[in-house]
């Protein structure tokens, strides 16, 4: 069961390629964080999977082998663009009605239901909402057609910390009632943690890392100990991003079995962000499912 | 004064970002305090997945975790259909083993303090011997 796919996806703009032999499989029923630095391909990649952006070669499929931009995939994908656009001159209740009547799965009391609760106007024009409302009719709007798959590119990255908190308790709770699969991008980490449950990194316009959020935090260690040690250590595990002062180094690596902590290290968990940043950090490294490219990379 | 009231259930869990505990540790400790001290009893409903999720803005595994974690532990069971409710109080430490575990505590702190540790320096120590403890466990489980 997949939500996405991507076979050896290129997509080139004039001379640039914006990703490069992309392959990737994202689980359905999963809330997938999909990161990765500014330019890396993130929105290409989210485009070619709604239908707005057709590969210059390899594969996108949705659903499970459907065709990106069909009207199957149409009816059961809902995607919300970055800064989540909606038209400014149409009131709340004008936008509701324009999106029922170009969908199939429109249900008007679900929409209705969302915007009571958030206790936004139906007849305000959604220009003069504030910006984390002006989200919320997007979201409403998007999860009133009952998507099997929702797609955000960034979503909270122009809200101010409550309307974040606030967009993802929502979003959340419409993925607790209705097991949708959800899909979002993001250039900062910290944010998704606690929302996703398996990650995406694209760097470069290449999948460099992707798999269960517990299971990549759960097989990746820091290990702390005395620079002059470094390379030995190095030598004895799969490390991802080493980084060394004058006296002290630590590494992150990554455990697939029960390994001996070397004497005078002392190694300690890692959490999302500081081994999304190392992978960043070191692009020749990867963490992906099944045998893959090249796992090892030193930089110091 | 403005009172929020989060969804159903008698309690509200809250998370702490900077405890480096996990996030669905944190609702099992909170869940087993309430139940320490009398905020929640058998036959009480937990909050609804679907309103922590709302409240929290945290992946609903997080929470399905944390219960099937307190149901594991005895101390709550999923009706289906209806929610998950307390099942059982939960043992305390008696007090007579409590007072004999502070005596030793307090007795290892003088010598810390002899030894010239301040405070954080204590602090310093017990968390990372206690991640030690963490780490090594999952280290050897995995």
């Amino acid at each position: 069961m997949s939500a996405v796919e991507a076979q050896a996806v290129g997509k080139r703009y004039g001379r640039t390629w914006a990703l490069r032999d992309c392959t990737l499989a994202v689980p359905s029923g999963r809330v997938v964080a999909l990161v990765g630095p500014n330019g890396a391909g993130k929105s290409t990649l989210l485009n070619m999977a709604v239908g707005l952006t057709v590969p210059t070669t390899g594969r996108v499929t949705v659903l499970d082998g459907t065709d990106p931009g069909s009207p199957t995939a149409l009816d059961r994908i809902a995607f919300v663009a970055q800064d989540t656009p909606l038209y400014p001159n149409l009131s709340v209740a004008d936008t509701l009605r324009l999106v029922a009547s170009l969908s199939n799965r429109w249900d008007e009391a679900n929409a209705q239901q969302r915007l009571a609760d958030l206790d936004i106007p139906l007849g305000r024009r959604v220009g003069k909402l504030s910006g984390g409302q002006h989200a919320q009719v997007a979201l409403a709007v998007a999860l009133a057609r009952h998507p099997d798959l929702l797609i955000l590119d960034e979503p909270v990255a122009r809200l101010d910390p409550l309307a974040r908190h606030d967009f993802m308790g929502a979003l959340m709770a419409a993925v607790a009632d209705e097991g949708l699969s959800v899909l979002l991008s993001s250039h900062v980490v910290a944010e998704l943690e606690r929302v996703c449950d398996y990650l995406v990194v694209l760097s470069r316009g290449q999948v460099q890392v992707a798999g269960d959020v517990d299971d990549l935090v759960g097989s990746h260690r820091i290990l702390t100990g005395p620079a002059g040690e470094i390379d030995a250590v190095s030598a004895a595990f799969d490390v991802v991003h080493a980084h060394s002062a004058e006296r002290q180094a630590s590494v992150l690596v990554r455990i697939t079995r029960p390994m001996p902590v070397p004497a005078g290290w002392q190694l300690a968990e890692t959490n999302l962000e500081e081994l999304v940043l190392s992978y960043l950090r070191a692009p020749r490294a990867s963490a992906l499912p099944g045998p893959l490219g090249e796992r090892r990379a030193v930089s110091a | 004064m403005v009172l929020d009231k989060q969804g159903s259930g008698a309690i509200a869990f809250r998370l702490d970002p900077a405890s480096g505990v996990p996030p669905y540790q944190q609702i099992v400790r909170q869940v087993e305090d309430a139940l320490r001290l009398g905020y929640l009893s058998p036959g009480d409903q937990l909050p609804k997945v679907k309103d922590v999720v709302a409240a929290l803005a945290i992946n609903p595994n997080t929470v399905l975790k944390a219960y099937r974690e307190l149901e594991h532990k005895g101390l709550a069971a999923g009706r289906p259909g209806l929610g998950t409710f307390v099942e059982a109080g939960l043992d305390v430490v008696p007090l007579r083993d409590l007072h004999a575990l502070r005596r030793k505590l307090v007795k290892w702190l003088d010598e810390a303090e002899a030894a010239g540790l301040d405070d954080e320096s204590v602090s310093a120590l017990i968390s990372s011997a206690r991640h030690e403890m963490s780490s090594s466990k999952r280290m050897t489980a995995s």
